[in-house]
């Protein structure tokens, strides 16, 4: 490599206002992430036109903090990336114009970067050695796509689900049982006290589609199961009831993974997105690609939640690529996996 | 002294370039494209045919709030970004107040009407003698009745301007008791140009702020605050 490549990254698509500087795609000099989760706990979820207010607030100072902790100056910096899509809208906006705005004055490239191929390439930060192509579950609170990524920008979906995100049904039930937003965190704590074989949740699989998911079907059992308890004065044991439906979810998402690692003779399967975080999902994974003498990466949780760092990583390749946006990028909500800007 | 004003809080866009001397440029649009797709290219158009880079300016202004939610943050990110890469500062001024300006030399009493939605209107009084703006009532947001009843107890003439008028037209001409007329529509909207001869003011007063501090005054919470807040006031009843 002749020269280091240098990216600024901006990411503020939900409720994280985040900035970094990420040295040739792998090496993350900075990682600044401002959390407004408190805030929003208030409400049960995230409400857009707080989380807009907050990223204004905070996106400067973010970005500054991630420039001095990386000890560069805008100059040194060789692009700007910035998530366009998918997110909130309101949200998405604010750091898409602040990084149209810097990349003008700066004049410096502005590479537009899809939140979920960020969350893929976080696997290349503490992975130093994983290169494509590889298959990566991407599970979070907004997403669960099976993807195939052929190559360096190159994504293809190979499964999807067709209704809950598996973070949702997580939120979901976690909120049903008591535990309260976020519930995926919550839920996998109390599954360690229970028994997952407990009850059993149906584990949907789609007609045709084998690699693709459904979730609400699990999360209704949950909730009928619940329903149920109480109409016959049943006391519920949560924390079994947070190991069966934790399991259930778990397994059908390995399940579907190995699946399309035969179909499509992969030997190298990682992780991504908020869920990737949760214990039982990491280590059934584990096992499974052991099992099959498959390679499993995954990042550290820090690096599952949003962060720029990994937009810094999705975003070196994508610049490498040459890809780049005009001054009239515009926020993608319901950007699709591969899309051009 | 050059100042970068960016108006994005509704419909209209608009940025213009000022000096204490002249206004440089402005060019200013009003039809339904979003701001992120049309304020940056239209400053970029604006810089390069008149010849200054960015990096020239000394400030930047931008119309400070209320409005659109999404339009005032889209003028506030790009300012902040623009305010942290040239290390220059952010002059807000409340975007009610610069609607206001637009009619800057006249004798009446200056209503601008913005439309708020929910039968609300972002609005003021205000007055001028010589280039100094008077306040009478300061921006904010009221119901339409609240601020013709105002008006009316002022018994002095007015002129209404802003993009409220044609929604609170019939309204007024039903409820009005002194003598009134409408801005014609060149001076109606909200144009980065008055914006920036306010800024001018606003800079030599030391009402600026840096980039980091910057944020928009909605002049209202968001909706899940508010349902919060009228949730608690009711189990406190």
């Amino acid at each position: 490599m002749d020269k280091d490549v240098l990216i600024l990254a901006i990411e503020s698509s939900c409720d994280e206002t985040a900035a970094a500087v990420v040295k040739n795609g792998r090496d993350v000099l900075s990682n600044i992430i401002y959390s407004q989760i408190e805030l929003h706990k208030l409400y049960g979820g995230v409400v857009p036109e707080i989380a807009s207010r907050k990223h204004i607030e905070k996106i400067n100072p973010v970005i500054t903090a991630a420039l001095d902790e990386a000890n560069v100056t805008l100059e040194d910096i060789d692009a700007i990336a910035v998530t366009y899509g998918p997110g909130l809208v309101g949200a998405l906006l604010v750091g898409v114009a602040e990084a149209k705005a810097i990349s003008y004055a700066a004049n410096k490239p502005l590479v537009p970067v899809h939140h979920i191929e960020g969350h893929i390439s976080a696997n290349y930060i503490e992975n130093k050695d994983l290169e494509p192509p590889f298959l990566c579950m991407v599970v979070s609170g907004g997403h669960t796509h099976l993807v195939l990524v052929k190559d360096y920008g190159q994504y293809e979906i190979v499964g999807r689900t067709h209704d809950d995100a598996a973070g949702e049904a997580f939120d979901k039930v976690a909120r049903a049982i008591g535990l309260g937003y976020p519930g995926g965190p919550k839920v996998d704590k109390l599954a360690k006290e229970g028994n997952s074989d407990a009850i059993t949740f149906p584990k949907a699989h789609i007609q045709g589609a084998p690699l693709d998911f459904s979730f609400s079907g699990v999360k209704s059992a949950v909730l009928n199961y619940l329903n149920e308890c109480h109409m016959k004065n049943i006391e519920v044991n949560r924390a079994d009831v947070a190991a069966s439906f934790q399991k259930a979810i778990v397994d059908v998402i390995v399940e579907h993974t190995m699946k399309a690692a035969k179909e499509y003779h992969i030997k190298k399967v990682a992780l991504a997105g908020g869920v990737a975080s949760n214990s039982a999902l990491r280590g059934a994974m584990e096992e499974a690609c052991s099992r099959r003498n498959i390679q499993f990466y995954r990042p550290s949780p820090l690096l599952c939640t949003d962060n720029a760092a990994m937009i810094g990583a999705a975003g070196y390749y994508d610049y490498m690529n040459g890809k780049r946006a005009g001054l009239d990028l515009n926020a993608v909500p319901n950007l699709k996996i591969g899309e051009k800007a | 002294m050059k100042i970068l004003v960016l108006e994005s809080s509704g419909l209209v866009a608009s940025v213009a370039v000022v000096t204490e001397e002249k206004l440089i440029g402005e060019y200013t649009t009003n039809f339904k494209k979003t701001h992120s797709q049309t304020l940056l290219p239209m400053m970029d158009t604006l810089l390069k045919m008149i010849g200054i880079p960015v990096q020239e300016m000394d400030a930047i202004a931008v119309s400070g709030g209320p409005g659109s939610f999404t339009g005032l943050r889209i003028g506030s990110a790009t300012a902040k970004g623009l305010g942290l890469a040239l290390s220059i500062p952010i002059i807000s001024v409340p975007t009610v107040d610069a609607i206001a300006y637009n009619l800057c030399g006249t004798d009446a009493v200056v209503c601008p009407l913005m439309d708020a939605r929910r039968n609300q209107t972002y609005t003021g009084l205000y007055t001028f003698d010589g280039d100094q703006m008077k306040c009478i009532s300061g921006q904010k947001a009221v119901m339409l009745g609240e601020i013709i009843d105002e008006i009316n107890q002022l018994g002095r003439k007015v002129i209404f301007l802003g993009d409220g008028v044609p929604v609170f037209k019939p309204y007024i001409e039903e409820h009005i008791q002194v003598p009134h007329s409408y801005a014609p529509i060149h001076l109606s909207q909200q144009r980065a140009g008055a914006l920036g001869a306010l800024a001018l003011q606003y800079y030599h007063e030391g009402k600026y702020e840096s980039a980091a501090e910057h944020q928009p005054d909605y002049l209202r919470l968001s909706q899940a605050e508010r349902e919060l807040a009228a949730k608690k006031g009711q189990e406190k009843a």
